[in-house]
């Protein structure tokens, strides 16, 4: 009977698994535009509801053609980068002239992703992929438990509900890099006020079939005079 | 018995340099009946001669389609064969689950080759008896490529494996120039011509021949017989126009073959 010991977990046992998140960042907004994707997020990262780092870089090149974009748990994230950079120096040791595009990127992900919920021990994320392959344009997402769609435009977390309406009334096929960036610059600050993870500190980065491009990190500028910041429960009797 | 005291372990050079046990198993692919396959810049066709045991029996399969994008013809021991397609099937499934497309046509050659290789290598297994022409159309075009049981491979614009093969081959070398900007239906027609050839003077039926096509937007398929049927008519009647003329010179495929017979 010691073979079942091993199987069932004393009570007291410590978990391995991640049961909630320890160092967060929060929403990703990613959309398509005339020369190819433009994802947007914040460099914080929070430990617990605490404002723990400012200069957390939560987008990152994974090969030629593609871009990942992460919302949760940080550490989780390294270890997705991981995989992914054991995928493409793989894929790149065939030395053939393929090469994974985007598409790709975001299956294998999604495979990975449900897979781990599967097990019980999921990768706490949301990831938005976005990328460009032989002028194919590819923007999708995939979260923890394995939901993943293709879209236009996209957004993790609270980007989903403050965002992508914005994105719904004002987002065109084909706008210009200009457009799109003040596009997302305007979802920013919304998350920027209403996300109480968000900090004041974007990154934007672009890829285009010539490549990637990472812009520095910079700050938007802020108007806190709205009235409806002076007196927030205004109109909303009854709550706090 | 045997033919030298080198040969009894596939692992044992002779002091030639040579592995007798492999080389036996690139033997038994001439002895399968003939496959070959060509391809143009869009379009692989592969055409195999079906030959049965008996009289009493049928014939076996020779053509595999692997995937939408890939299929085999196959010389040899047809047994091999059928293992080695379930294993390339079972790569091209695994890759469509991960990654949602189809996967490179080289790099599954690759794989394939490496595994024929490792028999080459290990005193407990022995050679695969079976040489395999894959066809296969991805990103970066249509391509052939042959697979032989000493775990090399080639790619190439025209090829034919299995007995008489080398009447075929030279078909195709006289005419493969022309292949790279060749439609569909011509390189049917070609095919069908090359496998007349190992025929050495047998009738060309539909029964005797299994033809396969793949190409861009269409997915890898065995032709019906009485498509191949058309065809088949379809070069009889040119040929007799060309014998009305009188001007024909017909090949003796004969002395090419007979190297192959040994």
């Amino acid at each position: 009977m010691t073979s079942v010991q091993g199987l069932v977990a004393s009570p007291d046992a410590d978990s391995q698994r991640t049961l909630y998140p320890y160092v967060t960042g929060t929403s990703v907004v990613g959309v398509k535009y005339k020369d190819g994707i433009l994802l947007a997020a914040d460099t914080g990262a929070s430990y617990g509801s605490t404002l723990r780092y400012k200069s957390v870089e939560r987008i990152k090149a994974i090969g030629k053609h593609s871009l990942l974009g992460a919302s949760g748990e940080i550490s989780d994230f390294q270890e997705i980068l991981r995989y992914l950079d054991e995928l493409i120096i793989y894929d790149d040791m065939w030395d053939d002239g393929n090469s994974l595009g985007p598409k790709e990127v975001h299956n294998y992900l999604n495979r990975v992703m449900y897979n781990r919920r599967n097990k019980f021990n999921p990768l706490w994320n949301s990831l938005v992929l976005g990328g460009v392959k032989n002028g194919e344009k590819y923007l999708g997402t995939v979260n923890m438990i394995g939901v993943h769609y293709e879209d236009n435009h996209v957004a993790t977390g609270f980007g989903n509900h403050l965002a992508r309406p914005i994105l719904r009334d004002e987002w065109k096929e084909d706008m210009s890099f200009e457009d799109a960036v003040k596009l997302l610059e305007k979802c920013m600050l919304v998350l920027l006020y209403r996300d109480r993870s968000a900090i004041n500190k974007m990154q934007i980065a672009k890829i285009t079939d010539e490549g990637t491009t990472f812009y520095p990190a910079y700050s938007l500028k802020t108007f806190w005079g709205f009235s409806s910041f002076a007196n927030p429960t205004k109109g909303a009797e009854g709550s706090w | 018995m045997f033919r030298n005291q080198y040969d009894t372990d596939v692992t044992t050079w002779s002091p030639a340099g040579r592995l007798f046990q492999v080389e036996y198993a690139m033997e038994a692919v001439k002895q399968g009946s003939a496959a070959i396959g060509l391809r143009s810049k869009t379009h692989v066709v592969l055409a195999s001669v079906n030959k049965s045991n008996s009289d009493l029996s049928s014939h076996q399969r020779k053509i595999f389609k692997i995937d939408d994008h890939i299929g085999v013809a196959i010389a040899g021991l047809t047994a091999d064969g059928r293992v080695l397609s379930r294993y390339l099937r079972s790569e091209c499934i695994n890759h469509s689950f991960t990654y949602e497309a189809p996967l490179p046509v080289g790099r599954l050659v690759v794989q394939l080759a490496d595994k024929a290789q490792v028999c080459t290598q290990r005193s407990w297994k022995r050679p695969y008896g079976v040489g395999l022409l894959v066809a296969g159309l991805d990103e970066s075009g249509a391509h052939l490529y042959y697979n032989c049981p000493s775990g090399n491979y080639f790619e190439y614009q025209a090829f034919a494996i299995g007995s008489r093969s080398q009447a075929a081959k030279t078909y195709l070398e006289r005419k493969f120039e022309n292949f790279p900007a060749a439609s569909r239906e011509d390189l049917i027609k070609d095919a069908l011509f090359a496998i007349k050839e190992t025929l050495q003077g047998e009738k060309l039926t539909s029964s005797i021949c299994t033809v396969a096509v793949l190409g861009v937007g269409e997915p890898f398929c065995i032709l019906d017989q009485k498509t191949i049927h058309e065809y088949i008519e379809a070069l009889e009647l040119k040929e007799e126009e060309a014998g009305d003329q009188g001007a024909t010179m017909q090949e003796d495929p004969s002395s090419e073959a007979a190297p192959m017979e040994i």
